[in-house]
């Protein structure tokens, strides 16, 4: 673990609220995140987790707080100027473009200013089309690039690769932080296992991943650091270990004793 | 197939259609493998016929009546197009045929009489410009979907033709008169088809290139564009630019027709026909609605004999296309054409 984990932070989030209506969906959540690190973020149903993405991703404006990126504020800023900057998430419930094919679904973020930017010419480098550099991204997240699957309409796939199809899109914007809204949900046993190494790969390569998650054993192999939200609030923040070993986590996760079971394989 | 089938299915229904692609395809839509002479004609013969006969129409109508018809479904045809791509690609429906073909009739014959443009000028300029007003005028309305951006779209041209009568600027109720028609009959009949032509071919082509998947993401899932780092709005006002660049093209196509620019260029009629024609061509194909101008106009030309019965005629036919073929010719057509059908036992 540990892995290339710089100090510095990359992305900072200050006192994060928002409300809907009367319900207080985020209360003064306060983190950091450091380069190329895995930072899990858990807590029961309701908790904030997914509006907590939703406002660093500019999708949902907050009431009050600061997000910083590199030093500069970001604070509700458009999804699309976000993106742009490098912070890229995946959706809970999937959203590929069903109408085309698991391919031309990467074309269009491969159309967006970073990526050409960064892609050289037609987002291809020198000489390639979008087209290629696609297929090249799908073979990478676990399409076979030689079977049909990544020319087969997105609607006509299964659950596993439209997960795998969501990082792809993230990828595709070469980005910088992906926030990874429930990746391993709905996902069998081997799906996961299989998961898990691309995940390591992506933290390998200086990328920082913001993980929610709801199957801590798989999120606590991969995860540095995890933050724990319950009503909005901040719980604790710590090595998988620390947060296990919470009394007010296991209360406010379980009412019960169960966390130990998910005990920790290093 | 045998074994597939369940008892319940064996009582209920002993055969079924099987489907199966002409192995032109590779792997997915727009590749093609061709080997044969036969499999170019098999891609080539739809598209020649279709331009074909659209290039023989004027010559085999005889009347000058009928040859007037024509142009004006052409005119027709570019709205339905229009309104076919931003229905099926973009994800906007809109009712704005009527608003488009105002706007660029209005200012071709504006451009031709008072500052003496000629038609060879108004209309590129008229199409330009009118698509610059329509989109702006339309662009607080672009974060809306569905029927509210329709409802806006709709608006549009009845403040407008309200505001010329109530103001009696423009010429008012009168309209422009005076405005110069075409140096030749010849060009009136052609110029309009090769760019409807044009319009087809340009615009097919348009949806399968990135910034088109761009337009048919926006469609499927707007969140997931804005995620992939792209401004929907920007890229639903290109869209609309194009749609009604293509609808005041024939707005100031319909003014050098008539000589004449009014407030009845604002009718709901070229809101309403584009979206009867669509349904009845088969959405999502572009040349479905075309054909169905080309069905839908004549039509209501024909029925005129029949005066005020004409629009209970013109209704029943549009029912009876609704219930008994609601995915419309063309989608029936293609799917005649592209795949093999055959009668298994189940």
């Amino acid at each position: 673990m540990g892995k290339g984990v710089k100090v510095e932070p990359i992305l900072q989030v200050l006192n994060a609220s928002k409300s809907f209506g009367g319900v207080q969906a985020l209360v003064n959540v306060s983190f950091s995140v450091r380069q190329a690190e895995i930072f899990g973020i858990i807590g029961p149903n309701g908790s904030g987790k997914t509006t907590l993405i939703n406002c660093i991703t500019g999708f949902v404006k907050m009431d009050s707080g600061k997000i910083i990126y590199r030093g500069k504020d970001i604070t509700n800023r458009p999804p699309n100027q976000i993106a742009n900057l490098g912070i890229t998430r995946t959706f809970q419930i999937m959203r590929p473009y069903y109408s085309l094919p698991a391919y031309k679904n990467l074309i269009i973020p491969l159309f967006s200013p970073r990526a050409r930017k960064k892609g050289g010419w037609r987002g291809g480098g020198k000489l390639g089309d979008r087209s290629t550099v696609s297929i090249d991204i799908l073979e990478e997240i676990g399409f076979e690039r030689d079977s049909f699957v990544p020319y087969k309409l997105a609607s006509s796939l299964p659950t596993g690769y439209l997960k795998r199809l969501e990082l792809a899109r993230c990828l595709a914007l070469k980005p910088d932080i992906i926030l990874c809204d429930e990746v391993f949900s709905g996902l069998s046993m081997s799906e996961i296992a299989s998961m898990v190494p691309l995940i390591e790969k992506l933290q390998m390569d200086g990328i920082t991943l913001i993980m929610i998650e709801h199957r801590l054993r798989e999120l606590f192999r991969v995860a540095n650091r995890v933050m724990v939200l319950n009503f909005g609030a901040k719980l604790t923040e710590g090595t998988p270990e620390e947060v296990m070993e919470d009394e007010k986590v296991k209360e406010a996760y379980l009412g019960s004793e169960k966390l130990l079971d998910y005990t920790f394989e290093a | 197939m045998n074994d597939r089938g369940s008892d319940m299915e064996l009582t209920t229904q002993e055969r079924r259609k099987e489907r199966l692609d002409r192995g032109i395809k590779v792997r997915t839509e727009g590749i093609y493998a061709i080997s044969s002479l036969e499999e170019i004609g098999y891609l080539i013969l739809p598209r020649l016929l279709l331009i074909m006969g659209l290039l023989l129409l004027p010559a085999l109508v005889s009347s000058l009546y009928w040859k007037r018809v024509i142009s004006i479904t052409c005119i027709y045809a570019l709205l339905a197009l229009g309104f076919d791509f931003l229905a099926h690609f973009v994800g906007l429906v809109s009712l704005g045929g009527a608003f488009f073909i105002g706007v660029g009739g209005y200012i071709a014959a504006i451009l031709n009489k008072y500052l003496g443009v000629s038609p060879a000028f108004t209309i590129p300029l008229a199409s330009l410009l009118g698509a610059t007003i329509c989109t702006l005028l339309l662009l607080p309305a672009l974060p809306l979907r569905g029927v509210y951006f329709a409802i806006v779209t709709l608006m549009y041209p009845l403040a407008i033709s309200r505001i010329i009568e109530a103001l009696n600027i423009l010429g008012g109720t009168d309209g422009i008169l005076g405005v110069s028609g075409f140096p030749s009959r010849w060009i009136e009949q052609y110029l309009i088809v090769l760019i409807v032509l044009v319009a087809l071919f340009g615009l097919r082509r348009l949806v399968n290139e990135d910034i088109g998947l761009v337009f048919r993401g926006v469609k499927d899932n707007d969140q997931a564009v804005r995620a992939s780092g792209l401004n929907i709005t920007l890229y639903k006002s290109i869209a609309v630019f194009i749609a009604s660049g293509l609808g005041s093209l024939g707005g100031a196509y319909l003014s050098h027709i008539y000589m004449w620019s009014g407030i009845s260029q604002f009718a709901l009629d070229f809101s309403i026909i584009p979206i009867a024609a669509t349904v009845i061509g088969g959405g999502g194909t572009l040349v479905g609605p075309l054909l169905g101008c080309f069905i839908l106009v004549p039509i209501s030309e024909f029925l005129r004999a029949f005066g005020t019965l004409r629009i209970v005629f013109y209704s029943l036919i549009l029912m009876a296309f609704i219930m008994y073929r609601s995915e419309g010719i063309m989608v029936y057509v293609q799917r005649k054409y592209h795949q093999f059908e055959r009668w298994v036992k189940v």
